[in-house]
């Protein structure tokens, strides 16, 4: 019997022959831990009387959950990460870099093959690089930076087949809430999902990042986009670390296996409160909106900015939205400023926020009052999740938040790309 | 391993963020005053309700969401013993017997507010004593625990320096 590439990632990097129902110890190749789940990680570390991490780079903690600090406890924290990290040598990526997710895939410390941790549940985003990666609570990331080793149980996979191509105005972000939709927020739980097809040639890095990203959504341990030459060439001159691309064997053994017709899907909408309440735009499309956000390690890259931009260039958003914006890293923000894309938003009325999490998991920077409406490219719509269990999130792509805070409700954003085009 | 208390009911997908809200976790520092604002959006005054050896028993695909630890030491912190669920988020899982806090896989549905419950970690069985029904689930394998016997990750890992498998 043939392996998936979880089983043969994790077989390599515990050194034996491992298959889905096993559980074995494994050697991490890198860790990762942010400010949103307070000093933890390292207590725990210290409290296991650590010294030295297992080796010193394999370490990346970065700020950017509550970045600045809004508090003097959180403050506090920060400060805990930068002493911690000098006296270890560890990476870290201090205000205003930008979002760790983003970070690690940028700055090419992740590479096809690798096998990482990260105190974050989003940290699934690196299998858009052909990665086994994975979020764990604090302990597990505490007790791994001793010895670089961790225990996993193998996973069994879903595998999704993609047929077609995405239509103008659907996005990859688009395709994983339909899927997420599908398949609910338990429907991949303990399982990693593999995608493959030639309908992954119509999406970019950029889009293949937001669908590793919300695997988490439908509850899987790790995800995998089939490595192709747009990773390689995403990975060219930016990579830090040897590349081993895993494939998996034909006659693997799958779960489950789905099928996607992408250019038969429409513009999709995640509905309060939960990440598998999803519609398509025709069901939603008209229901006010007080708020529009962009960003978050979903959906705030340079390609979610370029549409942005586009369709809010010359135009002005609603005057009773307020539309956020939080670049996803320093290096985005850059990117956008000199394309011009930052000057038609900030033109159009949008508020640009520093690289990082922004509002997105109700820290700071826009937390919305009662029964505000709030649409946002990030990835969860739970009760509460921006700080105020009174007010309502819908998910959507950039482009559908764009069009919607132009007019103030939610919105087809092919109107407002058709009307790009006839000018 | 047997546990025994009295039932606190919850329904599908109780996500990390409803267990403990983001704003909260990331401004205090210590469990206890956390502990006062497990599951507000939920049940307001939870805290009050709760008493120490209460079991929490749930639907499926609890502790969904964000991989933040605090949510289960806050549950541990706040006197439950154990959970009961149809199905766990992975993360959520993990982090349970990470910190000593035992979490079962059974069917809840016959399971309501109030009742009281003797549960059997070993053999895997769990007795209604309110409702005289009893439920089996299957036992938690071997090495999960392990780590609950030991107390916890930290203190397996400190006793045996490695993941005794």
């Amino acid at each position: 019997m043939g392996k998936t590439i979880a089983e043969k990632i994790l077989s390599v990097k515990s050194g034996q022959d491992a298959k889905a129902g096993d559980l074995i110890v494994a050697k991490v190749d890198r860790i990762m831990s942010h400010d949103g789940n307070r000093p933890l990680p390292l207590k725990i570390f210290e409290e296991m009387g650590g010294t030295k991490t297992f080796h010193a780079e394999g370490y990346v903690l970065v700020i950017d959950h509550s970045a600045p600090s809004p508090t003097e406890s959180i403050s506090k924290v920060h400060q805990d990460m930068k002493h911690f990290a000098k006296e270890r040598g560890s990476i870290l990526y201090d205000v205003g870099e930008g979002i760790c997710h983003q970070l690690m895939i940028e700055k090419g410390l992740v590479g096809p093959g690798d096998l990482i941790i990260g105190s974050d549940s989003h940290t699934c985003t690196y299998g858009a690089l052909g990665a086994f990666s994975t979020g764990m609570g604090s302990t597990d990331v505490g007790i791994c930076l001793l010895s670089g080793e961790q225990w996993f149980k193998v996973p069994e996979t879903m595998r999704v087949l993609l047929r077609g191509k995405l239509n103008e105005g659907i996005y990859a972000k688009d395709l994983i809430l339909n899927l997420i939709g599908r398949v609910g927020s338990d429907g991949a739980n303990y399982l990693a999902v593999e995608f493959t097809g030639e309908g992954l040639r119509s999406i970019n890095m950029d889009g293949r990042f937001t669908i590793a990203n919300m695997l988490i959504e439908m509850g899987a341990k790790a995800g995998f986009i089939e490595v192709d030459e747009i990773t390689l060439e995403y990975l060219k001159g930016r990579i830090k670390v040897p590349m081993f691309p895993i494939y998996p064997d034909r006659d693997a053994d799958y779960f489950r296996d789905l099928e996607v017709d992408l250019s038969t899907l429409e513009p999709q909408v995640g509905v309060p409160h939960a990440v598998d309440k999803v519609r398509s735009i025709k069901e939603v499309e008209g229901q006010r909106i007080d708020v529009g956000f962009l960003g978050t390690c979903t959906n705030g890259r340079l390609s979610d900015l370029e549409v942005t931009a586009r369709i809010l260039k010359g135009r002005k958003i609603d005057p009773n939205v307020q539309f956020l914006i939080a670049p996803a890293s320093r290096e985005v923000l850059l990117q956008a400023i000199r394309l011009g894309y930052i000057e038609s938003l900030i033109e159009s009325g949008a508020v640009l926020l520093p690289p990082g999490c922004g509002p997105c998991a109700g820290n700071h920077m826009g937390i919305p009052s009662d029964d505000q409406v709030v649409i946002s490219t990030s990835n969860r719509n739970f009760k509460g999740r921006m700080g105020n269990p009174k007010a309502s999130i819908y998910l959507a792509s950039p482009a559908t938040v764009a069009a919607s805070v132009l007019s103030g409700r939610i919105t087809d954003c092919r109107s407002f790309l058709r009307m790009n085009n006839d000018h | 391993m047997i546990i025994k208390g009295r039932v606190h009911r919850f329904g599908d997908s109780v996500s990390t963020d409803q267990i403990i809200a983001g704003k909260y976790k990331n401004r205090m520092s210590d469990w206890k005053e956390l502990s006062t604002h497990l599951f507000e959006e939920l049940v307001p005054d939870f805290y009050r309700k709760v008493k120490e050896g209460d079991l929490i028993v749930a639907g499926k695909n609890f502790g969904c969401g964000s991989s933040r630890e605090a949510a289960p030491r806050v549950i541990q912190e706040s006197g439950v013993r154990a959970i009961l669920a149809k199905s766990f988020a992975r993360i959520f899982y993990r982090n349970g017997f990470n910190i000593g806090l035992p979490l079962i896989e059974c069917d809840t549905n016959s399971i309501s507010e109030g009742s009281e419950l003797l549960v059997d970690l070993r053999k895997g069985q769990i007795k209604n004593i309110t409702d005289d029904v009893e439920i089996s689930f299957k036992p938690i394998p071997a090495f999960m625990l392990q780590i609950l016997l030991d107390g916890g990750l930290v203190s397996h890992f400190k006793k045996f320096r490695r993941f005794n498998l």
